[in-house]
């Protein structure tokens, strides 16, 4: 269609898009794609950088591969990959488990309810982790020793805090605190992302509340969870590294010991790195099989 | 007010709705609705949108609550329990006990879209009322064939066409085995060619003797099927009675207004 006020022009007896040659065979008509040179240039300085890169890897002795390959699975590291899996396991399912409690009390319609959590999640965004840990390792300054009882009334039971709350708990506390307000907000977000109607058809059925939540809105709101819950068990993984401030045997700190006694820190920190890629691929491939699950029904 | 009666003519009403009123936040969308359903009769409530056909709708089974006023379901109030002169609003799993009895088809059909279509039946009967899964699993195979789905019990609600899906929501609602059917513009969402599988579908309900309330927008299917047409303008119900009446000769200028845009 023309753009311009021109008179029309004639069209001509043979259609020029087909041309004069096919008019007869429209099927054997060739088709050309358009051509990307500047696409072929940029291939080709990318495989140069990532050769030059992967070279260095290999060649500069500063790596160090001998030194890596002596460690990478020494009983020290492995135990303290095996400490770093447990920091990370306590922090994510005590994280989670209050994070929900957490956002339900702030979906709740009771605006104490809804404060307090807003409140939790305020506060433990906004405290950096590493100085929340070292409150927690340092809590037997405030409180000599934890009581269960009546509040404000007599104790039944109580321990002493130092010996109650070790390194170790102190820094999945702090962790799983620190997640929980995180987690609250995925967990909502994932609740708010599933339509009112859900919710509606299943009370319209006159289902039991719980089992609402159970089996109707959790199943479709960890489609919006699992995404955003992955990237932070992922970043909780590596966080941990965070409790080597505290002496914890952790993987990161094991290797800054070894290499305080030898000296070998590139080789050492790469023991570490290679240890933090395998796990965290692990994590992605679980992320992968979990996802599809809660995929049902989700495609045609 | 009055406790729940029986009504004048001595026949005994399944739905009995008096004086209710219904606010969202300053706009009142139910300024005094009075009305009878009697077991087996087929209620069309016609009506603009705004109206407030839909909201009263909601408020027989109490997705929305009452400002004043009392509905009652087979002769039992509904969402609240009367003791002298007061109403107390029941506990949500009692609302909950009671919706069992009363089915709701939702314009957007709301299925459960990760559950299968044979889930998506039986999870009401088997949450809900506790029966045993074998028993509700025959049932919703009954249920499917009677709404001509019997072969898409595995799949899931997004695999389904519109009219198939709220065919599907048809038989979810049936499998509670409801006193009372209430169907919120079922046809609203669909396609114009899929519309009538559904109606279809409702008409063989309505053939059966099962008591529903249907508010839409087919005057078609009303003059068809209905035994009592009821016009609603701005909260209130302008006029009532039998299609013929109503539809036909409506005594109520609104109500001519009305039809004679949509007819």
């Amino acid at each position: 269609m023309s753009l311009t006020s021109d008179p029309p022009v004639r069209p001509p007896a043979v259609p020029d898009i087909a041309g004069r040659h096919a008019a007869d065979d429209h099927a054997a008509l060739e088709v050309v794609p358009v051509r990307h040179p500047w696409r072929w240039v940029a291939v080709a300085a990318t495989a140069v950088l990532l050769a030059q890169f992967l070279n260095g890897l290999i060649t500069n002795p500063g790596w160090e591969w001998d030194v890596f390959a002596r460690f990478v699975t020494t009983e020290t590291i492995l135990h303290a990959v095996w400490v770093t899996l447990q920091l990370t396991f306590y922090g994510t399912v005590t994280g989670f488990a209050l994070g929900i409690v957490l956002a339900f009390m702030r979906l709740s319609d009771s605006p104490f309810l809804r404060a307090v959590s807003y409140a939790y999640i305020w506060a433990f965004r906004s405290i950096p982790l590493i100085v929340q840990l070292l409150f927690w390792f340092n809590l037997a300054y405030l409180y000599k020793e934890l009581q269960f009882g009546i509040p404000f009334g007599p104790g039944f039971v109580s321990f002493d805090t130092m010996n109650l709350v070790g390194a170790m708990s102190a820094a999945v506390l702090g962790l799983a605190l620190h997640q929980a307000a995180y987690a609250a907000e995925i967990v909502r977000g994932g609740v708010l992302a599933v339509d009112g109607g859900q919710l509606e058809a299943a009370a319209a059925l006159g289902i039991p509340r719980l089992r609402q939540l159970r089996r109707i809105v959790l199943p479709q709101a960890m489609r919006s969870i699992l995404p955003n819950a992955a990237n932070e068990i992922i970043s909780l993984f590596k966080g941990t590294s965070i409790v080597s401030v505290m002496a914890i045997g952790e993987l990161f700190y094991q290797v800054q010991v070894v290499y305080g006694r030898n000296g070998r820190v590139v080789p050492l920190l790469m023991v570490a790195t290679a240890w933090y890629i395998l796990l965290t691929t692990v994590l992605s491939v679980l992320q992968h099989y979990v996802e599809r699950h809660y995929a049902k029904g989700a495609v045609r | 007010m009055s406790a729940p009666t029986e009504e004048a003519t001595g026949a005994p009403a399944m739905v009995e709705i008096r004086s209710v009123h219904k606010s969202f936040g300053s706009v009142e969308v139910l300024r005094g609705i009075d009305l009878s359903v009697r077991a087996g009769e087929v209620t069309v409530v016609l009506g603009p949108s705004g109206s407030g056909k839909s909201t009263l709708l909601r408020t027989i089974n109490h997705l929305e609550k009452v400002d004043q006023g009392w509905i009652s379901v087979d002769g039992t109030l509904v969402g609240y329990r009367r003791s002298g002169n007061k109403l107390y609003e029941l506990r949500e799993r009692e609302v909950l006990r009671q919706r069992t009895r009363i089915g709701f088809v939702f314009q957007n059909f709301n299925l459960f879209p990760h559950l299968t279509v044979l889930e998506n039946i039986i999870e009401a009967p088997v949450a809900a009322l506790g029966r045993p899964r074998k028993d509700a699993v025959a049932s919703a195979e009954r249920l499917l064939a009677r709404v001509g789905l019997a072969d898409k019990a595995g799949s899931y609600p997004k695999q389904l066409s519109g009219g198939q899906q709220q065919r599907v929501a048809i038989a979810r609602a049936l499998a509670l085995e409801p006193k009372l059917l209430l169907f919120d513009e079922p046809t609203s969402a669909l396609d114009p060619e899929l519309v009538g599988e559904v109606l279809d579908v409702i008409k063989d309900l309505a053939h059966a003797g099962t008591t529903m309330i249907v508010v839409t927008h087919e005057i078609g299917f009303a003059r068809e099927v209905a035994d009592t047409v009821v016009f609603m303008d701005e909260g209130r119900i302008v006029e009532q009675g039998p299609p013929a009446d109503v539809l036909d000769r409506p005594v109520q200028e609104r109500t001519r207004a009305f039809l004679s845009k949509v007819l």
